[in-house]
């Protein structure tokens, strides 16, 4: 049974609201209800459709774009997009608000600086979290602790170390 | 130490653009990457309060990291720069995969390219992490907190919602404190 489009409009608007830390933190979620709860999708489509949008650049939130499009073509993509996106977006533009108006209290510096921590060990743990789910081969633990020990020591483009992890991937699989 | 430079609404989108373009893995440490080393708009401490907000709310964090700073830049219309620009590249990338994927399946020799790739992505994060760490020094129990967040994160797996309604009141209140005590010894 195909859903209408309110119901696909409707569904990741929830998701949107739920997804505290971004997109990993959600896929349990966004799993159970388009799988289990609606029955829009097969286990493995899910899980092949979840890996293809982890391969891609950019925010992860972005499965919720080829989820809509494997339930409902362009259309579904369009409003699983515009539907995971708007109310996180205009959560983040009222908060933006407050915070200008109360730019000039003494509190809302320390406060802001407060986050600081949460910002820091939740970018290490993701490191760690991504770190695990990348570990297929041997090699890739140390293409892992490589590559944070260049990004921390040195300036240049981290995208050197994404190609040479990459190559070094290549060839694992070529000697294989 | 503010030596930052406002960008425009066009620097932003292009600024956001790269940004989600190049956001291998996750974007929060390209973010960092391109606003404070390399175009200078924000400072080191900026980025990561902005960040730890953008954590805490719902959503993709850089998203509403491009919502906030494209709002304190120049309003409504730097808020749209920069979130078309964040999320332009990386829909057309994801899409033109999905096509792809219906149409070839898997080729193994992109799957092995992707994999090493994904291995040095997290090493990102973990880089990106240690460098604004020992650039901002916290100062002790801000150390302490991030270690246990990681640790809770990364090893128990503790449910994000968990982790923030415990940890931003814990640590809110003690940089206030330390905030407060700093105020009332002038």
């Amino acid at each position: 049974m195909s859903p209408s489009p309110l119901d696909i409009l409707s569904t990741f608007a929830m998701l949107s609201l739920l997804a505290v830390g971004g997109a990993n933190a959600l896929s349990p979620e966004m799993h159970r209800i388009l799988v289990d709860s609606r029955g829009w999708m097969d286990d493995a489509t899910f899980s092949q459709l979840y890996a293809l949008a982890q391969a891609a650049p950019g925010p992860n939130i972005l499965s919720a774009s080829v989820m809509g499009m494997a339930i409902g073509g362009w259309g579904g993509m369009a409003l699983a997009t515009i539907g995971i996106l708007t109310p996180a977006a205009c959560l983040a533009w009222t908060v933006a608000g407050w915070l200008e108006a109360l730019k000039g209290a003494w509190w809302i510096k320390p406060a802001q600086a407060g986050l600081v921590p949460l910002a820091l060990g939740l970018m290490g743990a993701s490191g760690f979290i991504l770190g695990e789910a990348a570990a297929f081969f041997v090699l890739a633990p140390f293409i892992t602790a490589g590559s944070a020990l260049f990004i921390w020591r040195s300036d240049r483009s981290p995208l050197f170390v994404l190609l040479a992890g990459g190559m070094v991937g290549l060839g694992v699989y070529a000697l294989g | 130490m503010s030596e930052t430079r406002t960008p425009t609404p066009g620097e932003l989108f292009w600024g956001f653009l790269q940004i989600g373009g190049l956001a291998f893995g996750g974007a929060v440490a390209w973010a960092r990457q391109v606003l404070v080393d390399g175009r200078g708009w924000m400072t080191e401490r900026e980025y990561a309060e902005l960040l730890g907000l953008s954590q805490v709310l719902p959503g993709p964090n850089i998203g509403n990291f491009a919502v906030m700073y494209g709002r304190r830049c120049h309003g409504l219309m730097g808020s749209l720069a920069a979130v078309g620009g964040f999320f332009l590249l990386p829909l057309c990338v994801v899409l033109g995969l999905v096509v792809v994927w219906q149409e070839f399946g898997q080729n193994p020799w992109i799957g092995a390219f992707m994999k090493g790739v994904a291995a040095a992505a997290a090493g990102m994060a973990l880089g990106a992490a240690l460098k604004s760490g020992f650039r901002l020094k916290p100062p002790p129990e801000q150390i302490l907190a991030i270690l246990v967040i990681a640790a809770l994160a990364a090893f128990w797996r503790v449910p994000l919602p968990w982790i923030i309604l415990i940890f931003a009141p814990i640590c809110v209140g003690m940089s206030l404190r330390r905030a407060f005590v700093a105020r009332a010894g002038v």
